[in-house]
């Protein structure tokens, strides 16, 4: 068993007790990096000096023996969050010199822990995208097959958990963007309620939508990540004043007496059969570790990807409005005026997916469209959060597939923004309504992986994480790795 | 104000789409309006489908917590330095961020 094999939890054991140390972890990752990147290009930024300085400062503080849980451990960061000194390019021309005089709270929280900060990962242009293709600078492939997409937006976090380049990763996720890679790359991946981790120095994408989470193999890693990244901050206004529980799974029951809903509306047509499938077969094997299951509906569920396809864009626009090339990133020489050079910068820095959606949001909040847009679906928020609400009355739990399909192919829905909109299906309605979601793998479909998703009441991740929990001591899908072809991708 | 939205499928205008081209200071090629206002107007239909649902009496949840008005002390607080706030500025003049003119001629 090699260094990249273990998870966090594993590796944090050896590491404090002195058996291997943070260097050598490093340098296994490095290593192994260097053989899987030229195929999957899941990182934007990879600066092994800068990664071995932080090993033996993490190496001098484990010697103390007093060292936290995290310590030495790397942790690979997607490229929309700010990390002092490295290029935050959020995967676009408009930031791609960019270099931020701040940190962002979560990487703060990491490196007072002694975490590794590993790299910056690949992603969607500015997180707008289901497949990493919207990068401006190439995409990332997925590691259980070179010829498909790892998922998006966080997709260069998921493939680089999955190849073991990093056993831990921090993503954002908007309307699916941690769960859905996670789930077409056979890892683990959470999605914390709106306002759980602080999103000072998460790029903006929607302000009421976005939330930064952790990606690992498993999740007892996903709660040693969420442990260090959680909680109040006054520097976000929308950071939850509440205590943070104990999200380790050390003290977690071996039977447990919960409800667990299954809304028939996530079952229906558009879903994989071998999807449902496993899905199905995952909820059964909850039940005989005491999960009672229980039909529910969503009735409005129908309605979410509508109404996240106007809120989205429409605070996109407004967040996006900044890049105007004035007081940093890409700046055209074209244009007489400031409003002239504004308008050829942002023609020329994004590319046309986050265009189109900077159209479609000023459209659905401009005078005139406004209420039949931009408030309508506000309003169709409140019904699908009532739903939830419902759903919660008798359920403590909610199971869904994460994804309809497993990973496709690229290039495949790359020509209809519409089709690659539809992968968001099971998961827009999660940041809609605020909720905790946790991605897990749940099975195989051609070896190519597929994942179940958990929903939980606002603020109860340590029920999340106990039942992904369980059921990964009673199966053996995350434990599974993908094997790297020599070669393979580069033909592509 | 008067409400614009179209009774059928949603039909964009050039002239809309260089309408909100301008609010959202976002240059065009005159090739590019037609197959943006095509493919905006697909996209809008398909997220029109939602003024099939009533909402009266629905109150807009623009946000999922109960927050309002999070407030902090009026206190005086270190800003970044100014080196740092220029540090990736396209053009600096003096402490200053180095601009084009405002008026056009």
């Amino acid at each position: 068993m090699t260094l990249y094999d273990l998870t966090a939890t594993e590796l944090a054991g050896l590491l404090q007790s002195r058996r291997v140390s943070a260097t050598e972890v490093a340098r296994a990752c490095l290593e192994r990096a260097e053989e899987w990147e030229p195929t999957l290009h899941a990182f934007l930024h990879l600066d092994p000096a800068d990664i071995l300085r932080r090993a033996r400062e993490a190496d001098a503080r484990l010697a103390t023996g007093q060292a936290p849980a995290l310590c030495g451990i790397p942790v690979a960061i997607k490229d929309n969050l700010c990390v002092p000194g490295q290029p935050a390019t959020c995967g676009s021309k408009m930031l791609e010199h960019f270099i931020p005089p701040y940190a962002a709270t979560v990487i703060e929280r990491l490196q007072d822990q002694g975490a590794v900060i590993f790299g910056k990962t690949n992603l969607d242009e500015f997180a707008m995208g289901s497949s990493t293709e919207n990068s401006a600078f190439g995409p990332t492939r997925n590691p259980w097959d070179p010829k498909r997409v790892p998922g998006g937006s966080s997709g260069g976090s998921a493939a680089a958990v999955a190849a073991g380049l990093a056993p831990l990763a921090l993503g954002s996720d908007t309307g699916g963007s941690i769960r859905q890679p996670a789930a077409f790359c056979g890892v683990s991946g959470l999605k914390p309620t709106y306002g759980r981790v602080s999103r000072y120095g998460l790029v903006a994408f929607a302000s009421s939508l976005d939330q930064i989470g952790p990606l690992a193999r498993d999740a007892r890693d996903l709660a040693l990540l969420m442990q260090a990244i959680s909680g109040h901050d006054p520097r976000d206004s929308t950071s939850a004043d509440l205590a943070v529980p104990d999200f380790s799974l050390a003290q977690t029951p071996q039977r447990v007496s919960a409800t667990l809903g299954i809304p028939r509306e996530c079952f229906g047509p558009g879903l994989d059969a071998r999807v449902k499938e496993k899905v199905m077969d995952a909820a059964r094997d909850l039940e005989s570790l005491g999960y009672r299951l229980e039909e529910v509906s969503l009735p409005h569920l129908e309605y979410a990807l509508p109404a996240y396809y106007i809120i989205a864009p429409a605070e996109a626009s407004s967040n996006l409005a900044r890049y105007d090339g004035a007081r940093y990133g890409y700046r055209s020489s074209q244009g007489q005026d400031v409003e002239e050079m504004s308008s050829h910068t942002r023609r020329e820095g994004f590319g046309p997916e986050v265009r189109r959606r900077i159209m479609i949001g000023t459209y659905a909040l401009s005078a005139g469209y406004y209420d039949a847009y931009y408030l309508k679906a506000q309003k169709v928020r409140t019904l699908i959060k009532g739903d939830f609400d419902r759903a919660f009355g008798s359920c403590d739990l909610l199971l869904m597939p994460a994804t309809p399909t497993p990973a496709f192919g690229l290039g495949e829905k790359a020509q209809d923004p519409l089709e690659m909109y539809l992968s968001d299906i099971y998961t827009v309605a999660i940041n809609l309504a605020g909720l905790p979601g946790l991605a897990l793998p749940c099975g195989f479909a051609d070896a190519l992986p597929l994942g179940l998703q958990l929903i939980g009441r606002p603020f109860r991740e340590d029920a999340l994480l106990q039942a992904a929990h369980h059921y990964q001591q009673h199966t053996s899908f995350h434990r599974e790795r993908p094997v790297l072809a020599k070669g393979a991708g580069k033909e592509i | 104000m008067k409400d614009k939205t179209p009774a059928g499928p949603a039909e964009i205008s050039i002239e809309e789409v260089r309408h909100v081209a301008a609010l959202a200071r976002l240059y065009l090629l005159p090739e590019e309006e037609r197959p943006l206002a095509v493919e905006m107007s697909r996209i809008l239909d398909y997220v029109g489908h939602l003024q099939a649902l009533d909402t009266q009496g629905i109150e807009a949840a623009f946000g999922v917590l109960p927050l309002n008005d999070v407030m902090r002390d009026d206190l005086v607080r270190p800003s970044l330095p100014v080196e740092q706030v220029l540090s990736n500025a396209p053009r600096q003049l003096e402490g200053h961020f180095l601009m084009p003119r405002i008026m056009g001629s």
